[in-house]
């Protein structure tokens, strides 16, 4: 037999948005339920080094699940007469539909990047939902800064030119294996997936007008944002954290917009003292 | 810098072959100064200083000659660690007929960055 990972994977199907979708999830550890939820335009992969990491499974049951539309869950039914577009109350759903249908109870949520911006947007609205909520490279505002319409078109490969834009946010300190396994997932997305998340990221998410209302004596909040992150800025991050309240920032120097996938064994000495905070 | 940058991508088969479908001219701007790039399949046949007015590229990616210098280290500071950061951070600026530099990101990106050191990123 081969020496497995300690990862399993399994498929199961819920409604999202009115439509039944068949969504891929992984997990590994036990204890806190951590559901981890990837950037825009990859899948739950990102994840796996957590998932791996004794020191992290030994106190929570660690939870990846792609978003439909994303990695191995289908998009749903009809799809293929759809434009694909992600939005705040569709990604809150989503996400809490999760939680319900694997009847998880005060989970944790980790998310990064899009997954990094809905987490506080829970935080608001739903924080007798989660026992905490830990945003990586999240941020309540951002600017975008490239046209996204170069994402989805017939003349420019999708994954390649996805791959191509976010490739200057992975730190050039990371090392390269985990550099180019990050962007691999992006290449493997499908046709218009990375520019409808860039819909919630980039324009339908912001609420800095009301993350200030988010009651960290109920939900705690920790941010965590790498210095070489180009859209959720050390800036973005901090100015993020002087409106909520009682929120946690921490800038991680060396480490772009994908710390779990880009650079697992610097991110574990930022995530793993909040993980340690969190459930005690 | 700029005139390593010929024989760096011309004796990286890969990068070469990444860029197999381009053969057009662009032109970089460092500074003052704007260079002419010419590609054959992948193949850097010259970069020039550009001499005519009218002489100018399909594109032109320019940025000031302290943010090349910057870019060009082993690990640049961030905001000028890669062209997107840089175009995010208004420190570089591309204009033209931008759809072939879409087309071949990977390859235009490798090509402007050839004169780092090639263990960049190596742990």
């Amino acid at each position: 037999m081969p020496e497995f990972e300690p990862i399993t994977g399994r498929y199961f199907t819920m409604d999202v948005g009115g439509d039944p979708v068949r969504i891929y999830v992984e997990e590994a550890g036990a204890g806190i339920p951590l559901v981890c939820l990837h950037t825009a335009g990859s899948d739950g992969r990102q994840f796996r080094h957590l998932m791996t990491d004794p020191a992290v499974t030994d106190h929570y049951r660690v939870i990846a699940f792609d978003m439909p539309w994303h990695g191995k869950s289908n998009p749903p039914v009809g799809w293929e007469d759809r434009e694909y577009q992600l939005t705040t109350d569709l990604y809150k759903a989503t996400v809490l539909a999760f939680c319900d249908a694997m009847t998880l109870e005060d989970p944790v949520v980790m998310g990064c990047s899009m997954g990094g911006r809905i987490v506080l947007h829970l935080a608001l609205d739903h924080p007798d939902r989660f026992k905490a909520v830990v945003a990586l490279e999240g941020a309540d505002r951002l600017e975008g800064y490239y046209d996204t319409e170069w994402l989805h078109r017939p003349d420019v490969h999708g994954g390649e030119v996805a791959a191509g834009f976010v490739s200057g946010q992975v730190a050039p300190q990371s090392p390269n294996e985990y550099r180019w396994e990050t962007l691999w997932h992006y290449m493997q997305g499908g046709p218009g997936i990375f520019k409808g998340d860039l819909h919630f990221y980039w324009v339908d998410g912001h609420f800095d007008d009301r993350s200030g209302r988010i009651d960290t004596a109920k939900c705690p909040v920790y941010l965590l944002s790498g210095e070489y992150d180009s859209s959720c800025t050390p800036e973005r991050t901090e100015a993020t954290a002087a409106r909520i309240k009682g929120s946690e920032a921490t800038v991680m120097p060396g480490i772009g917009h994908f710390p779990m996938s880009e650079n697992p064994a610097l991110f574990r000495e930022f995530a793993l003292p909040v993980l340690d905070r969190i459930r005690q | 810098m700029i005139e390593t940058i010929k024989d760096r991508v011309n004796s990286d088969a890969g990068l070469v072959r990444r860029g197999r479908y381009v053969t057009l001219d662009f032109l970089v701007g460092v500074g003052e100064a704007d260079y002419i790039f010419r590609i054959d399949q992948g193949r850097i046949e010259s970069i020039t200083p550009r001499t005519k007015a009218m002489v100018s590229g399909h594109f032109a990616i320019r940025a000031a000659s302290d943010v090349w210098s910057e870019f060009w280290k082993p690990i640049p500071r961030r905001d000028f660690h890669d062209l997107f950061s840089m175009f995010a951070a208004g420190q570089a600026q591309i204009d033209g007929d931008v759809t072939p530099f879409m087309q071949n990101i990977r390859y235009f990106k490798d090509v402007l960055a050839a004169p780092r050191p090639v263990d960049k990123g190596e742990e």
